[in-house]
């Protein structure tokens, strides 16, 4: 465990600021810090348990550094990010919120951008969304009021200049460290280093690509980011995830936007015996590669529907190198709700129907 | 690719619950189509050069006109500037009128006909094939883009950030806007030191 992740003066309370680091989490240290970081993703439930979002969140403690919060993700509605945020911040969690533009106008995103980072939210995941048509509610009104590029920008002006789009002051700014996300896998292939520039100029801090299953088209996307200097800017995470079996993969290749899944991926998984463990298997070979690739500051795990392999994957490719990740983090509400538990339970307990009763027997004796 | 069978989902489960009817829309989609066909705004596209070049000596010409527009009055002369504005570009680039005209910058493949209304780049979910994620049978509007700013004098243009779209700017004409703003910044330069 790390010490440079503990506040020296009270190893309880928040992160101390650094200076040239936009927030106070642990992500963004750790991956300033040079070190490689592991991310993950929260199935989010279709509940209203909490519960549930804490469960499927311990099954990261200790092998990831963030826990990405989707916002109603492939348009299906789920618990949204803002909530699972609000839960997991109050437990110590890390989490990366995702804000995706198709279900919120500006208005909307920018005032759940200050309650977020009220709430302890360090990192901010900004994305365009998929298209209404590939959830299950495909006769919704797709907003898309501003995109992922105008999103970074409007919350880099939240924290930079503490303003408002409009211009209107803030108080006290949102200090987030900022996300985005990056597919090197769909064409126009030539552009997607641009597009990467695009997103640095206008806020992002850190990228987590979309699944990774070809490594040759990630390294050549990759040696022209690093020819371009951006992996200097910005902090590149690659997305993986293991595949369940060749039927699922096929099923994803034709059916999620945006996943390209080689054939050879999908026939290596077919001549398994257990698909699911060679999907596993496929999942740690492509870490091993891409960890060596120049530029690649961590991973980032999509397994979803398979959370409880997170661990073995994390564990098996050896990417922490003995480094233990989560610590709970110190919310900046932890103290008042202590003091309001003191509260709670120091005050003498009033019962309405003993005080009513109390009157009662007092206008009797009068 | 999508050679197996795939497993149901639940849109097209919703799909199938929905009642048939002899009326079958022909595209349906969240965001309305303006056009069946993509030749002309493909056309446009391919002579993106020809068009920038066409469009900077246009912009000169509306510049020049200034004084007129001002006789005019920019309100009264919005009328049919917008119908002649709305049919050209709704011909040529199949517009949607945003007011916030950025053709220039995209390399005269219209960013509004993007079901996602980018006016940033492509989402990550372009299909193999350079088609959109949300309608299949479209050409994304930005790998369109991409290959037309490759022909322009202006190819770096796409590569800048742009704003998000004022919304109260719909049905505007964007023609007057640009040149009135032309007009004042022009105004501004030769009397320098004059209050903005």
């Amino acid at each position: 465990m790390s010490q440079a992740d503990t506040n020296p003066h009270d190893p309880g309370g928040l992160l101390e600021p650094l200076p040239g680091h936009s927030s106070r989490g642990r992500l963004e240290r750790i991956l300033r810090r040079g070190e490689f970081a592991v991310t993950a993703e929260l199935n989010p439930p279709d509940s209203a348990n909490p519960h549930d979002v804490y469960e499927r969140a311990a099954i990261f403690d200790g092998w990831v550094d963030g826990i990405n919060a989707v916002d109603a993700s492939g348009a299906n509605a789920h618990m949204s990010s803002v909530g699972i945020c609000a839960l997991l911040t109050r437990m110590g969690y890390a989490p990366i919120m995702q804000i995706s533009c198709r279900d919120k106008n500006r208005i909307a995103i920018q005032g759940d951008v200050l309650g977020a980072s009220a709430m302890g939210v360090q990192n901010i995941l900004c994305l365009t969304g998929d298209g209404v048509q590939a959830g299950d509610q495909p006769g919704a009104k797709p907003v898309f009021d501003l995109d992922c590029m105008s999103l970074l920008e409007t919350i880099r002006i939240m924290r930079d200049n503490s303003k408002f789009l409009s211009g209107r002051k803030l108080t006290s700014p949102p200090n987030v460290f900022l996300g985005a996300a990056i597919n090197p896998f769909a064409p126009p292939h030539d552009f997607r280093p641009y597009r990467l520039a695009k997103k640095i100029a206008a806020g992002a801090q850190f990228v987590q690509s979309q699944y990774c299953y070809d490594v040759p088209m990630f390294r050549d996307y990759m040696s022209r980011v690093r020819d371009m200097g951006l992996h200097k800017d910005c902090f590149i995470l690659c997305g993986v995830g293991p595949l369940a079996s060749a039927r699922t993969a096929r099923w994803m290749r034709s059916n999620v936007p945006g996943v390209h899944i080689p054939d050879e991926v999908i026939k290596r998984l077919e001549g398994a015996e257990d698909q699911k463990k060679e999907g596993k298997q496929i999942c740690i070979d492509i870490i091993n590669e891409v960890k060596e690739i120049e530029g690649v500051a961590g991973i980032h795990v999509m397994a979803y529907r398979q959370e409880e392999y997170v661990a073995e994957i994390v564990h098996e490719s050896g990417v922490l190198k003995g480094r233990r990740p989560w610590r709970k983090e110190p919310n900046p509400a932890d103290e008042l709700v202590a003091a309001r538990m003191e509260e709670i339970l120091e005050e003498p307990r009033q019962i309405p129907h003993e005080l009513a009763g109390a009157a009662t027997d007092s206008e009797a004796a009068g | 690719m999508a050679d197996q069978p795939t497993k149901t989902t639940q849109a097209s489960l919703n799909k199938k619950a929905a009642t048939k009817t002899a009326y079958k829309p022909s595209g349906v989609s969240p965001t309305g189509r303006k056009a069946r066909s993509f030749a002309i705004r493909l056309w446009s596209v391919r002579h993106s050069r020809l068009l920038e070049w066409f469009y900077a000596h246009f912009a000169d010409l509306f510049l020049l006109l200034h004084p007129m527009w001002n006789a005019i009055g920019y309100q009264r002369a919005e009328a049919p500037v917008k119908f002649v504005e709305k049919h050209v570009k709704g011909f040529l680039f199949d517009c949607r009128m945003c007011g916030h005209c950025v053709l220039s910058s995209t390399g005269m493949s219209c960013p509004m006909n993007c079901p996602k209304q980018l006016r940033n780049g492509p989402c990550g979910g372009v299909r193999a094939n350079g088609k959109c994620e949300v309608e299949p049978d479209m050409p994304c509007v930005w790998v369109q883009a991409w290959s037309g700013a490759g022909q322009m004098r202006g190819r770096d243009n796409i590569l800048a950030v742009q704003t998000p779209v004022d919304q109260s700017l719909r049905e505007t004409s964007s023609w007057l806007r640009v040149t009135a703003s032309a007009a004042a910044r022009r105004e501004a330069e030769a009397t320098p030191g004059a209050p903005q």
